[in-house]
C-alpha cells in the first residue's frame, strides 16, 4: 500500500509523518490502558502522529460472531467515519484489526454507499507490531528486558493478517530478552470471544493445555498480541497457582514493564 | 437417519473431558496425522497450488452438477451397470434392501463408507435379517463395539487396543481364550483370518466412493488395507454409495484431487489402495462382481447448492480439520452427536438434520482458523459456522440469555460518552474486588469465566480517561 498522507495532515505535520488513528480496542480500554499507551509510545518513536479518536469503542466483533449482524453494524459502523482522515488505523490487536480487515467488507457488503469507504479502511487498518515491521521498517526497539519470554500466536493475528515474524523480530531486539518457543505456539488458547462462557469445560481444556505448555517452557514471562487471549492465559495461570508474568507484547518492545505490574498483577512487577 | 444426540453435546462433551480413556486416546492425535501431513507436504513444492487446482474442479463441477452426473450415469448405463436416484436416507435403504431381495442375499459385506453411516443402514439390514459384516478394521471394530465411528478415516481412534482384544475374545469363538492378543500385530492377523472367511461367503459388497468419474462412470475407493477391493471384487453384487457432490468431470481431475487427499489425511502420498470400478464383470475378466449399482444420494445437498454453504460440497472427507481442531481434539468425535464431527460436521450437520437439531455444533468453535489453514479444498470452515450463527439468531434458536446480552452489549457500545461512563465505573469496581492480588476468583453472572480461571483485575481507570487527563494536563 502507498503512504499519502492527507492534506490537512501534511499541512499540520510539515515533516508529513504519518497520522496514526489508534483504534484502542475495548479490552485493553477498559482492562489494560498500558498496552494503548506503550502503543502510542511505539508508534511516536516510529515516526507516526497518534491521534486517538474519542467517540470510539469496539469493533463490533462479539455481535457479528453471534451471529447478530444487525448489531454488529450498529457498533462498527461509526468508526467508518471517525478514521476517514487518518492515514492509518493501528490495533494492539490481531483480533479488531482482523476484523476490520477481512471481516468490515463482508459485513458492509450490501451496503452499496459504505463499500468504498469500507474498502479503504480495510486498506489502511493495521495490526500494531506488524505496522511497526512492515510499514515503518522498524528493525528494532530501544527496550530491556532481563530474563526469558515465550510467546503465544493469537489465532485471529496468526492466521488472518499473517502475524508471526514481526513480534519475534522485534522481541529479539530487547536487550537482554531470550526467547523459549511453545511446543505449540500457534494451538488456541480456547478464548474465542463468547466460547469461553458459552462452553467453559471445553474453553477451560484447551487453556489447561495452552498453561501447560506455557510453564514447561521454562520462560519467566508469557508474552502475546491480543488482550483476550492474554486475559484468559493469565486467568488460568493464576488460578492454578502460578506467579508467572504475563504481558501484552507492545507493553515490552516499549519498554514499558516497570511501569506497572503483569497482567493480573505479579506482585514481582 | 441416525438418532442424533447433537442436542445434548455439551453433556456429550462434559462426558468426553472426564472420560480418561478417551482424553488418553485423543492424547495420540496430538502429533500422529498432523507431524506426517507437514512431512508429506514439505515434500511437495507445489502443494498449495494443488490445493487450488483441486477447489477449482470442485467448483466447476458443482456449478455444472446436472451435467456431469447425467454423463456418469449415462455411462454406467453403457458399461451394464445400474444407477439409483434416491432424494433421501429412506429411498436409500430400500433401494440397497430391494437389490439385496432381487439377489435373495443372506450376507452383506461392507468397505468404509460413512454414507452408509448417514443412512444408518447398518441396523436396517440387520433388521432385515441380513448379516452385515464390516471389513475396515476400525469399523470392524466399532461393529463389534457396537457403536458408531468417531472419526471419518480412523472411525476406532477413541479405542485402545486392549478393548480391541477384548472385543475380539469375546466375539470370536472356538480360539484359545488365552492366545496373546497385546502387540496390533496379533490383533490385525487375527481380523484377517476372521474377515478371510466372510469375504468368500459375501453376496453382495457395498462400498461407499471417494470420487465418480462422470467421463468413464467410475467409482473410485481409497483404502489401506485392500478390504474395499476385496469386497468389491469377490461379492456376486457391488453397489457403491455416494452422495451427489462426489462426482468429478474426469480421470485427470480425480487423479489432481488424490494428490492432495492422502497427504491431508494420512500424510501418505497415495493411500496404499486405489480403486476403480467400472461396471460388472465383463466377458473374460478373471474376476468382478454380476453386477454393479451405484446409489446416488442428495439426502439435503441440492438444497445447498446457490446458498453460502456450497463451497461445503468440496469437501473430500480427509479429516484433516478434525484432526487439526482443538475442540475435536478436546472432546473426540462422539460429542458431536451424528455422524460427521470436528469442523466439517459442524457445517455439515446442520445443513443434513437442520440447524435447530445441530445448533451447537457450529457454535462450539473458537474460529481459530486452523481447519481453513489445512484443508486442502480450501473450504472456508469459520465464516460457514458463522451463516450458521446468523441463521440461528435470525430463527431465535439460541439461549435467550444470549441474545439479551449481546443485545443489551450493543446497546451501550453505540452509545460512547453512556459506555465510556459504564466501563470506567466497572474497571473501578472490578479493579477493588480484585483486591491486591489483583485477581477475581468469583464474579456474579460471570461463573462461565470464573468456573475455569480467574478474572485477571483491570487497572482502575480506562484508557480513554487516562488519555483525557493526559491530553487536558498537556494543554493546561
Amino acid at each position: 500500500m502507498s503512504f499519502a498522507p492527507s492534506s490537512a495532515s501534511s499541512a499540520s505535520s510539515p515533516s508529513s509523518k504519518p497520522r496514526v488513528g489508534l483504534f484502542v480496542t475495548c479490552l485493553v480500554d477498559m482492562f489494560r490502558p498500558t498496552v494503548g499507551f506503550s502503543a502510542v509510545k511505539l508508534l511516536e518513536e516510529a515516526g507516526c502522529v497518534v491521534d486517538v479518536p474519542m467517540e470510539q469503542v469496539c469493533c463490533g466483533q462479539p455481535a457479528f460472531n453471534s451471529g447478530d449482524l444487525e448489531s454488529a453494524r450498529k457498533v462498527a459502523r461509526p468508526l467508518i467515519a471517525m478514521f476517514e482522515n487518518h492515514d492509518y488505523v493501528v490495533a494492539p490487536s490481531g483480533s479488531c484489526a482482523g476484523m476490520m480487515i477481512k471481516h468490515f467488507p463482508e459485513l458492509f457488503a450490501n451496503d452499496l454507499e459504505l463499500a468504498e469507504p469500507v474498502r479503504a479502511l480495510a486498506g489502511k487498518t493495521w495490526e500494531l507490531v506488524s505496522f511497526l515491521t512492515d510499514v515503518m521498517k522498524l528493525d528494532g526497539v530501544a527496550a530491556a528486558f532481563e530474563g526469558s519470554i515465550t510467546y503465544h500466536d493469537s489465532c485471529s493475528g496468526l492466521r488472518e493478517l499473517k502475524v508471526k515474524e514481526q513480534p519475534r523480530k522485534l522481541l529479539r531486539s530487547v536487550k537482554g530478552l531470550e526467547i523459549r518457543e511453545l511446543q505449540e505456539p500457534e494451538t488456541c488458547c480456547g478464548f474465542g470471544g463468547t466460547f469461553c462462557v458459552k462452553y467453559p469445560e471445553i474453553s477451560g481444556k484447551m487453556v489447561g493445555d495452552k498453561t501447560t505448555d506455557i510453564k514447561n517452557s521454562g520462560a519467566d514471562m508469557l508474552v502475546a498480541g491480543d488482550m483476550g487471549c492474554l486475559l484468559n492465559m493469565a486467568g488460568k495461570l493464576r488460578r492454578e497457582g502460578s506467579d508467572m508474568e504475563v504481558r501484552h507484547v507492545a507493553e515490552v518492545l516499549a519498554d514499558m514493564t516497570m511501569a506497572a505490574p503483569g497482567i493480573a498483577g505479579s506482585e514481582k512487577g | 437417519m441416525e438418532q442424533s444426540t447433537s442436542p445434548k453435546f455439551k453433556q456429550n462433551a462434559h462426558h468426553a473431558l472426564h472420560d480418561a480413556s478417551l482424553q488418553r486416546a485423543l492424547g495420540r492425535l496430538k502429533t500422529g496425522f498432523k507431524d506426517k501431513r507437514l512431512a508429506a507436504i514439505a515434500d511437495m513444492p507445489e502443494f498449495e497450488q494443488l490445493r487450488d487446482t483441486a477447489r477449482d474442479i470442485k467448483n466447476h463441477t458443482l456449478a455444472n452438477l446436472d451435467h456431469y452426473l447425467t454423463a456418469f450415469e449415462a455411462n454406467v448405463i453403457a458399461n451394464g451397470g445400474h444407477v439409483h436416484w434416491c432424494a433421501d436416507a429412506e429411498e436409500a435403504r430400500q433401494t440397497v434392501l430391494k437389490i439385496c431381495q432381487d439377489k435373495k442375499a443372506k450376507s452383506v459385506l461392507k468397505g468404509k463408507s460413512m454414507i452408509s453411516e448417514e443412512i444408518g443402514l447398518n441396523a436396517f439390514l440387520e433388521k432385515q435379517d441380513l448379516k452385515v459384516v464390516e471389513t475396515d478394521l476400525g469399523e470392524y471394530i466399532i461393529q463389534l463395539r457396537n457403536e458408531p465411528p468417531s472419526h471419518i478415516i480412523a472411525p476406532a481412534i477413541h479405542v485402545h487396543k486392549e478393548q480391541v482384544a477384548d472385543s475380539f475374545r469375546q466375539t470370536h469363538k472356538g480360539r484359545d481364550i488365552n492366545r496373546p492378543l497385546d502387540e496390533p500385530r496379533d490383533l490385525l492377523d487375527e481380523a484377517r483370518e476372521v474377515m478371510r472367511e466372510h469375504f468368500f461367503a459375501a453376496d453382495v459388497g457395498i462400498t461407499g466412493a471417494n470420487f465418480l468419474i462422470a467421463e468413464t462412470g467410475t467409482s473410485v475407493i481409497v483404502t489401506n488395507e485392500g478390504n474395499g477391493d476385496l469386497t468389491q471384487t469377490l461379492s456376486k453384487v457391488h453397489i457403491a454409495i455416494a452422495s451427489l457432490e462426489k462426482v468429478v468431470p474426469t480421470l485427470e481431475d480425480a487423479s489432481s484431487i488424490l494428490r492432495v487427499l492422502a497427504r491431508s489425511a494420512t500424510g501418505q502420498e497415495m493411500s496404499s489402495y486405489t480403486t476403480f470400478s467400472t461396471g460388472p464383470k465383463r466377458d473374460g475378466d478373471l474376476d468382478g462382481p454380476e453386477d454393479y449399482h451405484v446409489i446416488l444420494l442428495d439426502n439435503g445437498r441440492s438444497n445447498m447448492l446457490g446458498t453460502e454453504f456450497q463451497e461445503m460440497l468440496r469437501c473430500i472427507r480427509c479429516a484433516a480439520c478434525m484432526n487439526h481442531c482443538p475442540v475435536y481434539g478436546a472432546v473426540g468425535g462422539h460429542a458431536y452427536g451424528w455422524v460427521y464431527p470436528g469442523p466439517m460436521g459442524s457445517v455439515l450437520t446442520p445443513s443434513l438434520i437442520g440447524v435447530d437439531e445441530a445448533g451447537h455444533l457450529p457454535n462450539a468453535s473458537t474460529f481459530c482458523g486452523k481447519c481453513e489453514e489445512v484443508c486442502p479444498m480450501r473450504i472456508p470452515l469459520p465464516k460457514m459456522m458463522r451463516h450458521w450463527r446468523e441463521r440461528e439468531f435470525e430463527k431465535h434458536l439460541g439461549p435467550q440469555s444470549m441474545r439479551f446480552g449481546i443485545r443489551l452489549w450493543a446497546w451501550f457500545a453505540s452509545r460512547p460518552a453512556l459506555y465510556g461512563k459504564a466501563t470506567g465505573l466497572a474497571a473501578r469496581i472490578l479493579k477493588s474486588i480484585g483486591g491486591r492480588k489483583q485477581k477475581i476468583g468469583k464474579l456474579p453472572l460471570a461463573s462461565g469465566w470464573t468456573d475455569i480461571r480467574d478474572l485477571p483485575a483491570p487497572q482502575g481507570k480506562t484508557f480513554k480517561q487516562l488519555w483525557a487527563e493526559q491530553q487536558a494536563a498537556k494543554k493546561a
